[in-house]
Parts: structure tokens; C-alpha cells; sequence
């Protein structure tokens, strides 16, 4: 009872947590339970307790610890905590000190997946009217993902064989462990910054949930949907959808389809090509056809369908016309016929013939000239005398004028 | 210089595309139906032409001291 030794209550305390400290068990133990009390302080440190039917026990979680949570834990859930036991000195209690906290049932990073999912789709990250269009026939294709993976190479090589045109702007990125979120967010906004390119690509090979968990961050989530450049999510084989897949514009089930969806066919647009040229030679065939069509509908009035004809048509006139020509001259020429039959009688009368025949005689000198005169010949010229039966050779004896004009008495020849 | 080219190749497609519509419609005069057929077939021969001598290029992104972008040829065995 004398000698009992009295403590400080520091260093009974300090006892306590020697104790504690020095059991192997307490220094790593996995407790489970149900959360409640949960709180966030400004330091970052977490605090809560954990219960069961019967007894509770009162943790805390550094921020070095918490700030590797991926999900938000809250009063309620069953949880596995781990950590060590030990005594706080101030209050005298002992706690537990955790630094992993597993979400019961499902895995943690599940949860966090769930969480996650739930909040930005409520933010409306997800929604239909926020995504762009992937264009056509894309440039420049920005590729944000490991330079080293199966992805960059099946993107190459499908871009490649799909349509060489396009430009592929590697930007190599970690896509695994915690360095790979920031990387892949950055990646994104330095490609809008500076506008690379047209179209981004982002994503990896397939894997298991922890492999693909960088796109499952919500810094990626954020960085696709802040994207103004059209963003093609590539997410490995999973089945599962990652969240970076829900904000996407496109989601593509591979890096290879990624390729398929962001570039047209080579082949195809050749045979769109083919495909419009003989569309342009149908046309132009048909629209030639339809001038033809018109043109022989033209054609087929009467007067342009066969020259010749048109030419006959003329020669048969003509034939008229002469026929009527023809009969006009004959009844000219016969008018004037009969005009000559009278003229001709009419010239018999005043023939010096027919004038013999009364009674006359005609004189002619030696060189066949009328006489009409005394004076045309001299004496002893010889003379003609013709008569309606023949002609008497005969000579001037002898002149004689008479009184009265002989040209009045001649006239009377 | 890349970028020129592809656009072209989409602005030539579009083109070509109004071309055949319209020639189909075939309300165009025949001599107009004519001009569009040679620009048809021009426009064709010159897309395939881009497409023929289409080679695909990859570079890698790299950011430069002063922050802008740098290409370089990639080789796909960094990281």
C-alpha cells in the first residue's frame, strides 16, 4: 500500500499506448461494421465511428489516407476498415487508426463507379443535346493515350487502311496507376488549347476495372466534357461502360473501332465515286435521250420530215406550172398562126402578080431594077418586060416624057 | 498544308454530290446538263487522284519550351 508508484496521467496513458502499441494484432486489423457520425474536417482528416449491435469504437482516417478513398463513404454503409488500434493521448481513448476503408458487398472502386455515375449524370455530363457531332472527313486526329499500348497501334494502322488522308496526332499519356487521370485530363485541354486537331480519340487496351480506372475519373470525366474538340472515347474489352465512355461524344468498344467510327472508308468512297460517276453518265444519257425524243417530235411535222419529199412536193408544182405553160404557149403559137394565114392572104392580094394577071407589065432594066422612070434607062438599053406568062426581051427604040408629073402618072404602077 | 488538301477532298465530295442531285433532277438545259457532266467527272477525277496519293502521317505531340505544341515523327516506342 506504501510503496505504490503514482503516475502523471501522461504517463499512464503513455503506458496504455506502449501496450497496445506493442501488440502485434492491434498493429493491423481489419474491423467490420457500420459507419456513423461520418465527418469531413477543413485538415482533411476523416472522422467517424464504427458500430455493431453492441459496441462502437471511434476511427479516424488521415488525409493521406482519405485522399485515396475513390468513393465517398457515409453514415449507414457497412464498411471493412483496417488499420491499427491505438491510444489518443489527449482524451484518453483508444481509436482506431484506419487506412483503407472497403465498402461491403460491392468492391470499393464499384461504389465509387456508382457514385461517380450518379452525380454527373445528375450534373447532366451525360446528356444527349451536349454531344458533337464527329466530323466527316476529320484532318487531324488527336490520339491521347499510352505511346506505347496495342491502342495507338490498332488506331494507326485501322486510320491507316481506312483513310490514309487523315493526320494522326499522337499525345502519349500514362493510362494506368494515379499519375494517369491529371496526365489524360491535361492531355485533353492542351489539345483544345491549341486546337490540334479536329477529333480526339482517347482510351487503352482492355483490362480489368483497376486497369481501367483513370477513366473512370472525374477529372477525365470533366476534361472530355469541357472539350470543345468532338472527343471518341476507346475503352478496352470491358463490358462494362466507363464513365469517360458516358461523357464521350462517341464510345467506341475498342481503339480499333475507335478508328472505324472517327474515319470513313477508303474503298467505300470509291465506290461512292464510281457509284456517282455513272449516276452523272445515266443522267446525262437520259437528259440526251429527252432532246432526242423532243427532237423527233419536232421532226415528224410534215415539212421537216423529209426533205425530199418537200422537193417533190415542189417538182409537182413545177410540173403543173409548165403543163399550164405549155398549153398557153401552143394557143399563143396557133393564135399567131392563123394571124399569119390571114396576114398571108392578105399579102396575095397586093401581089404585083396578081396585078399582071389584070392587065399589067412590069419593066425591068439589064441589071433587074424596075423601071419607073424614063429617065431609068436610055435609048437602046435593052429591057425585060415581064408578063403573068414570061418575059419579053426587048430594047428602047426611042424616049418620050410625058407632060403632065410621070411621077404621078408612075405612082399609078 | 494536310488540313488544305482534306478539306478540299470533303468541299469536292459536297460538290459532287450537287452535281449528281442535280443532274438527276435533270431540270438543267442540256447544254447546262453537259457543263455539269464534265464538272461531275472533273471533280471525280480529282477526289480519286486524293485519294491515290493519300499517305498516312502520325506524328507525336510534344509540348515545346515555350508551351505550343511540337511535331515530331513518331516512333511508338517512347513512353
Amino acid at each position: 500500500m506504501t510503496e505504490r508508484a503514482v503516475f502523471t496521467v501522461s504517463a499512464l496513458n503513455g503506458h496504455i499506448r506502449a501496450l497496445l502499441d506493442g501488440d502485434d494484432l492491434l498493429q493491423s486489423v481489419a474491423v467490420r461494421g457500420e459507419l456513423s457520425n461520418y465527418k469531413i474536417y477543413p485538415s482533411g482528416h476523416h472522422y467517424f465511428t464504427l458500430k455493431d449491435a453492441e459496441s462502437s469504437i471511434r476511427c479516424v482516417m488521415f488525409r493521406s489516407s482519405a485522399s485515396r478513398l475513390r468513393w465517398t463513404p457515409e453514415s449507414g454503409m457497412s464498411v471493412t476498415a483496417c488499420g491499427r488500434v491505438s491510444v489518443y493521448p489527449r482524451d484518453g481513448a483508444y481509436q482506431l487508426y484506419c487506412t483503407e476503408l472497403i465498402p461491403q458487398g460491392t468492391g470499393d472502386l464499384q461504389l465509387a463507379y456508382e457514385q461517380l455515375k450518379k452525380k454527373l449524370e445528375a450534373e447532366g455530363l451525360f446528356a444527349p443535346e451536349h454531344k458533337k457531332p464527329i466530323p466527316r472527313f476529320p484532318a487531324r486526329i488527336a490520339v491521347v493515350t499510352s505511346a506505347a499500348g496495342a491502342a495507338v497501334r490498332d488506331i494507326i494502322r485501322v486510320c491507316g487502311k481506312r483513310w490514309p488522308m487523315a493526320t494522326l496526332l499522337v499525345l502519349p499519356v500514362r493510362v494506368q496507376g494515379t499519375e494517369a487521370p491529371p496526365e489524360i485530363a491535361g492531355a485533353l485541354r492542351y489539345a483544345n488549347r491549341w486546337r490540334v486537331a479536329d477529333l480526339i480519340i482517347t482510351g487503352r487496351g482492355g483490362g480489368s476495372i483497376e486497369d481501367l480506372w483513370a477513366f473512370n475519373d472525374e477529372r477525365v470525366a470533366r476534361a472530355i466534357y469541357e472539350s470543345e474538340i468532338p472527343v471518341i472515347s476507346a475503352v478496352g474489352h470491358e463490358p462494362d461502360v466507363t464513365i469517360a465512355d458516358y461523357v464521350a461524344d462517341l464510345r467506341a468498344a475498342t481503339p480499333s473501332n475507335a478508328a472505324e467510327l472517327a474515319v470513313p472508308d477508303e474503298n467505300e468512297l470509291r465506290e461512292t465515286l464510281a457509284n456517282a460517276e455513272a449516276r452523272c453518265g445515266q443522267a446525262v444519257r437520259k437528259r440526251l435521250e429527252l432532246s432526242r425524243r423532243r427532237l423527233e417530235e419536232l421532226g415528224s411535222r410534215r415539212v421537216l420530215q423529209s426533205p425530199t419529199g418537200y422537193i417533190d412536193l415542189k417538182r409537182m408544182e413545177l410540173d403543173v406550172q409548165r403543163a399550164g405553160l405549155l398549153r398557153a404557149q401552143e394557143a399563143r403559137l396557133a393564135a399567131a398562126k392563123q394571124r399569119h394565114v390571114r396576114a398571108a392572104a392578105s399579102l396575095d392580094a397586093l401581089s404585083p402578080l396578081k396585078v399582071l394577071s389584070r392587065g399589067y407589065a412590069v419593066a425591068e432594066d439589064g441589071a433587074g431594077c424596075v423601071v419607073r422612070s424614063v429617065d431609068d434607062v436610055a435609048s437602046g438599053a435593052p429591057l425585060r418586060v415581064i408578063v403573068p406568062d414570061g418575059v419579053l426581051h426587048c430594047a428602047v427604040k426611042d424616049k418620050e416624057r410625058r407632060i403632065t408629073d410621070g411621077r404621078a402618072a408612075g405612082s399609078e404602077l | 498544308m494536310a488540313e488544305q488538301q482534306e478539306a478540299s477532298f470533303e468541299v469536292s465530295l459536297k460538290r459532287l454530290e450537287e452535281v449528281v442531285a442535280a443532274l438527276e433532277k435533270g431540270d438543267v438545259s442540256l447544254n447546262e446538263s453537259m457543263t455539269m457532266f464534265e464538272e461531275g467527272t472533273a471533280l471525280i477525277r480529282r477526289c480519286s487522284t486524293m485519294l491515290d496519293q493519300a499517305e498516312q502521317q502520325v506524328l507525336r505531340l510534344k509540348k515545346g519550351t515555350d508551351g505550343a505544341p511540337q511535331e515530331l515523327p513518331f516512333d511508338g516506342a517512347e513512353d
